[in-house]
C-alpha cells in the first residue's frame, strides 16, 4: 500500500508540474523549458525555509512563491519578445543558470551535497507525518490546481492565449497586448511549479541540485507532449504514463542499470513517435 | 479650418476630381488620413510619400496593379507594419505609426488577403476572440455568458457558418474560411472596416453574400476600405476610389470618373 501511496504523491507532483507546463506551452505556445528551474527554486524555498529560517510548511511555500513570481515576472518580460525555438533556447538558459546557482551558491543551498531534514507540513498542532495523509493533502493542491487550469482554459483569457500561440500578430490586432498575457501565464505557470517542488522537497526530505536540471524540463516537455497538449486531463495522464513507466520496468525483472538506460531511451522514443504520428499527443487539443 | 471651407474640399472629392487633396485638407470630413507617408521594402519604395484621405462612412475602393502598395498602405492603417515616416491620423489622432492592439480602441477591424484564422481554435471561438474583455482579470470571465453570444448567432447566420460552428476552423473550405474572417470582422462591429481582396478565389453565390454583407455595413453608416481586382465589383460597391501606382496616388475621386482617367487606364488595365 505505501508502495501505491508513494507513487500517488510522485503522480501528483508531477500532474501539477504537466498543468502549470501545459499552460505555457499547450495553452499559449510557449515552448518553456525553464519549468525545472522554478520547481527547483520552489523545493529550495521549502527546503530553506523550513531548515534554516525556522519557517512552516505553507509559509515556505508563500516563499516560494514570491520568489518565483519575481524571477518569472523578469525573465517572462525578456521571454515575451521571442516566441517557439528562439522561447525554448532562451528558456533553456534559464534553467541552466538556475541548476549552476543552485550547485555553486554554497552558503545558502549547501551546494552539490544538497540539504537534509525537510519537515513534513503541519496545520496547527497537526503534522501530515504519514504518507497516507501527505497524499490527502498534495491531492487537494493537484486538483485545485486542474480546476485553475480549467478556468483559465475555458475563459476569454484562454481563449486570447490560445490565439497569441497561432497567430500573435493577428491576436494582437484584436486589441490584446500579448506580452502581458504571456508574462501572467509564464509566473502563474512558474509559481505553480514552485507549489509542487515545495510538496517535492518536503515529501522527499532531502534534495540536492541534480533534480533540478534541464534533463528534468525535458522530462516534463514528454509528460505534455504524450498525454496532450492544451489538455489538463493529457497533463495528468502523461504524468501518470511517465510515472508508472519505470515501474514497469522494474516488474519486468531487468536489471536496474539496464532499466535505467531502456527508460531513458523510451522516452526519447515516445517523444519522436508521438511528434511524428500524434503531434497533438494523446488527448491534446493542439498540435505544436 | 472654417467648416464651409472643409464642406467645399469634401465636395470636390464626391465630383470625383482627381487632384490629389492636399494633406488634412479635409480632416473634418474624413475618418483616417495619411500624410507624406513612406515604407521601404530592402530598399524598394513601397509606399512612396503618400498622402490619402479615407471619408468617412463612405466604401473606398483602394484599386492599383500588383506591387502598387495597397496591402502595405492597410498593412499600415491598421497596424500591421510600421511606417519608415510620415504621419497617420485617425480622426483627431495623428500618430506617427498605429500599434496593432490599438486598432480595437480606435475601431478598426479587418480581413487579410491570405485568410487569418485562429486555425486550430471552433468557428466560435475564432468570432469570439476578438470581443473578450482586454482587461486581464476582466478576461478570467467567459465572454459567452454575455451579450455578445446572441451577436454571435447572428453572424453565424450571416455567413452561413452555423453548422460549422463547432469545427476547427482549418477544416473549413476556401470559401468558409473566407466567410469566418468577415463574420470576425463583424463581430468586432468596428467603425472603419478593411477588406483585402474578399472575393478572390469566391464562388458567385459567396460573392453575392459577400457583397450583401458590404451592403449591410454602408446601411449602418460604416466606413469601408476594399482592395479588389475585379472592377465590376468595385464601380459596385465604391463610393470614392483610390488609386495607387508604385507607392504614389495615381487619382482618385468616384468610380465613374477615376475609371475613365487616361492615366489609370493605362497603369491599371493596360488600356
Amino acid at each position: 500500500m505505501e508502495y501505491i501511496i508513494n507513487l500517488a504523491i510522485l503522480f501528483c507532483i508531477y500532474g501539477m508540474l504537466a498543468l502549470s507546463l501545459n499552460m505555457v506551452i499547450g495553452m499559449s505556445g510557449l515552448v518553456s523549458l525553464a519549468q525545472a528551474a522554478f520547481y527547483g527554486i520552489g523545493a529550495y524555498a521549502t527546503a530553506i525555509g523550513m531548515t534554516s529560517l525556522g519557517m512552516g510548511f505553507f509559509s515556505s511555500i508563500l516563499l516560494g512563491i514570491l520568489i518565483n513570481a519575481i524571477i518569472s515576472l523578469v525573465v517572462g518580460k525578456i521571454l515575451a519578445r521571442f516566441q517557439y525555438d528562439y522561447y525554448a533556447i532562451v528558456s533553456a538558459g534559464l534553467s541552466v543558470i538556475v541548476f549552476s546557482i543552485l550547485l555553486n551558491w554554497k552558503d545558502v543551498t549547501n551546494g552539490a551535497l544538497g540539504i537534509y531534514g525537510i519537515g513534513k507540513p503541519a496545520i496547527g498542532s497537526y503534522t501530515f507525518y504519514s504518507n497516507a495523509t501527505f497524499l490527502g493533502l498534495i491531492f487537494i493542491f493537484t486538483v485545485a490546481v486542474y480546476l485553475l487550469y480549467m478556468w483559465i482554459d475555458r475563459s476569454s483569457f484562454g481563449r486570447v492565449l490560445k490565439g497569441l500561440r497561432e497567430d500573435e500578430k493577428l491576436t494582437q490586432s484584436m486589441g490584446y497586448k500579448t506580452k502581458h498575457y504571456k508574462s501572467i501565464i509564464f509566473v502563474l505557470s512558474a509559481t505553480l511549479s514552485g507549489v509542487a517542488g515545495s510538496f517535492f522537497a518536503s515529501y522527499i526530505a532531502f534534495i540536492d541540485p541534480s533534480t533540478f536540471q534541464l534533463k528534468e524540463g525535458i522530462f516534463l516537455f514528454t509528460i505534455i507532449i504524450v498525454g496532450g497538449l492544451s489538455s489538463a486531463l493529457g497533463s495528468v495522464v502523461g504524468a501518470l504514463v511517465l510515472i508508472s513507466l519505470p515501474e514497469v520496468l522494474r516488474f519486468i525483472g531487468l536489471p536496474y542499470e539496464t532499466a535505467a538506460q531502456l527508460q531513458q531511451i523510451i522516452y526519447g522514443a515516445m517523444l519522436v513517435l508521438m511528434m511524428v504520428f500524434k503531434p497533438q499527443g494523446l488527448f491534446g487539443k493542439y498540435r505544436m | 479650418m472654417k467648416i464651409d471651407k472643409i464642406v467645399k474640399n469634401f465636395k470636390s472629392i464626391q465630383k470625383g476630381e482627381l487632384k490629389p487633396i492636399k494633406p488634412l485638407s479635409v480632416y473634418g470630413l474624413d475618418i483616417i488620413a495619411c500624410k507624406n507617408l513612406n515604407k521601404q521594402f530592402m530598399g524598394i519604395k513601397a509606399i512612396d510619400n503618400l498622402t490619402i484621405n479615407i471619408p468617412q462612412a463612405q466604401t473606398t475602393g483602394l484599386i492599383g496593379p500588383n506591387g502598387s502598395g495597397k496591402t502595405t498602405l492597410m498593412n499600415i492603417l491598421t497596424g500591421m507594419l510600421k511606417p519608415d515616416s510620415g504621419e497617420i491620423r485617425v480622426r483627431d489622432k495623428i500618430r506617427k505609426r498605429i500599434k496593432s492592439h490599438e486598432l480595437r480602441k480606435y475601431r478598426i477591424a479587418r480581413t487579410f488577403q491570405d485568410g487569418r484564422l485562429i486555425e486550430q481554435l471552433s468557428v466560435e471561438d475564432n468570432l469570439l476572440l476578438p470581443v473578450a474583455d482586454n482587461t486581464i482579470f476582466g478576461g478570467l470571465k467567459e465572454v459567452k455568458q454575455d451579450d455578445y453570444k446572441a451577436r454571435m448567432e447572428q453572424v453565424l447566420e450571416i455567413t452561413s457558418l452555423t453548422e460549422h460552428r463547432h469545427k476547427k476552423a482549418e477544416e473549413l473550405s476556401y470559401g468558409l474560411r473566407k466567410l469566418l474572417e468577415i463574420g470576425r470582422l463583424l463581430m468586432q462591429d468596428a467603425e472603419i472596416n478593411f477588406f483585402d481582396e474578399p472575393f478572390t478565389g469566391l464562388f458567385p453565390e459567396i460573392v453575392e453574400k459577400v457583397c450583401d454583407i458590404i451592403g449591410g455595413l454602408q446601411k449602418q453608416g460604416k466606413t469601408i476600405v476594399i482592395i479588389e481586382h475585379n472592377m465590376g465589383l468595385i464601380k459596385r460597391l465604391s463610393d470614392h476610389i483610390i488609386v495607387l501606382d508604385h507607392g504614389t496616388l495615381l487619382a482618385e475621386g468616384r468610380p465613374d470618373f477615376v475609371l475613365k482617367n487616361k492615366a489609370v487606364r493605362e497603369a491599371y488595365l493596360g488600356v
